[in-house]
Order: structure tokens, then sequence, then C-alpha cells
């Protein structure tokens, strides 16, 4: 299982704005190690962020995004106790949902 | 409990009208949120745009932010910004990339249209910022030069 992810929150007025950082290897799958042989793809391919069960951003990503990727968004609303949620899936079906409260 | 047929099949119509009306929404909003399977395969950046509902316009409505010289293409970051109202997707495309289609990004209704992130970009390279709008195509882009590969050796 994956390391957690690192989730930050700041609430604005009217806006959230929020900070993730995952921790995932994002191998291309083009790659070659020492020995030459290709190591195979293993990256994040969906992303979705919530708060509480509503959904405020979801992507789909390719082996382009870099390694341990970093991703910063904002969404209106979102009040004191609010739970901001984000999942990702990766090619190999594993997926990982970390979640901070809004103060 | 004894039902006359006229009341019993106005009852199973309109509960049949109610269940299709409740599963529509879900499933339209899924099918936006649907892998661009193609759009991720292509190896040009015209026939990823075209995957993605383009060509598309260049738009001065866009602010995007990358660096003009990155130093290690690995880790290249990248802010945008749409202000053209009705944005529901961005995707972030690096030309000179295997597959150009880094990502693509959602905004549902109350999502503010910005994203931040780093990318991997293999050689000195256009990136090209794609916002659909209300169905419409909406382009910007940057040169990047990148000193040292993103994909490794």
């Amino acid at each position: 299982m994956a390391n957690p992810m690192r989730i930050r929150a700041a609430r604005n007025d009217a806006r959230t704005d929020v900070k993730v950082l995952m921790s995932h290897p994002m191998e291309t799958g083009l790659r070659k190690d020492a020995s030459g042989t290709v190591i195979p793809a293993l990256h994040i391919v969906q992303v979705t962020a919530k708060c509480n069960e509503r959904v405020v951003l979801a992507a789909q990503w390719g082996p382009a995004v870099s390694q341990n990727p970093f991703l910063q968004f904002s969404f209106t609303g979102g009040a004191a106790g609010d739970v901001v949620s984000v999942t990702w899936t990766d090619t190999a079906g594993d997926s990982r949902t970390d979640q901070i409260t809004l103060t | 409990m004894r039902m006359h047929r006229r009341s019993f099949i106005a009852f199973v119509s309109s509960a049949a009208t109610a269940a299709a009306a409740s599963a529509l929404w879900p499933l339209r909003a899924l099918a936006d949120w649907v892998r661009p399977v193609e759009a991720f395969k292509a190896k040009a950046l015209e026939d990823a745009l075209a995957a993605l509902g383009g060509p598309g316009q260049p738009s001065d409505a866009i602010v995007f932010h990358s660096p003009e010289i990155a130093e290690n293409g690995a880790v290249v970051p990248v802010g945008i910004q749409s202000s053209i109202p009705g944005t529901e997707q961005i995707a972030i495309l690096v030309e000179e990339n295997p597959t150009p289609l880094a990502a693509v990004f959602y905004f549902p209704e109350g999502a503010e249209p910005t994203v931040n992130t780093r990318v991997k970009v293999s050689k000195t390279s256009r990136l090209v910022v794609a916002v659909k709008a209300q169905g419409k195509l909406h382009l910007a882009s940057r040169q990047t030069k990148v000193t040292l590969g993103g994909c490794g050796g």
C-alpha cells in the first residue's frame, strides 16, 4: 500500500484552496533499468476530490504527470468541519484515499 | 392490498419514470468524466487535440504559467487559470512527449477552473493547454526549454 498523501486546505472567504502531494512512482513504461529491461508502467490514472459527498475535482492522468504528483485546486464553498477527501487509482488498480477536516 | 387494474398501471408507469430519471443523472455525470482513451494514446499533438474535440481556437482568457527554462524536465510546474465562462475541462499537453496528453481535469459545478500541477517534459517543447467550455476547445501555449530530459535514460 502506498504512502499517505499530504493534504492542506485553506479557506479564504467563499473559496477553499487545496494542495495535495501524493506519493507515487509514476513510471511511464518507457524507462529502462541498468540491465536494459523495460520498467513496466505504473502511474495514477484517476483522481477524484470531494468535499463531503460533493465532487469538487475529477482528473484523468497519463504517465507524463511527475513523480510524487503535486496538485493544487480550488472550489467555492466549504465550511469549518467539512471533510475534503482525495482518492487516486493507478494502472495496477491500487487506490488510496486520504482526507482532512476543514478548520 | 387490493389494487384496481387501472391504478396499478398508473402506479407502475410513474415508478418507472422516476427510476429512469434518477438513473440518468449519475450516468450523465459519469459520461463527462470518462477517460479519453484515444486522446491519451495519440502520438501527435493534433491527433490528441482532435480526440478531445479540437482543433480549437487560441484564447486570451487562459492564464497559463510555466517556466521558460526548466532545468529538470521531470518536474515542470504548470499553473492554469481559465476565465472562460462555463469551463468544464482543462487538458495539459506536451507537444514533444511520446504521447502529448499529460492530464485532463474536470470541473463540476462549484469548482474553480484553476489548477496547478507538475508534468514531465522529455525535451524542449511547446506546452499546450486546452480548455473546453460549452463544447468548444480554447487553446493557450508556451514554449519550455529543457536542459535535462524528463524521461530518464
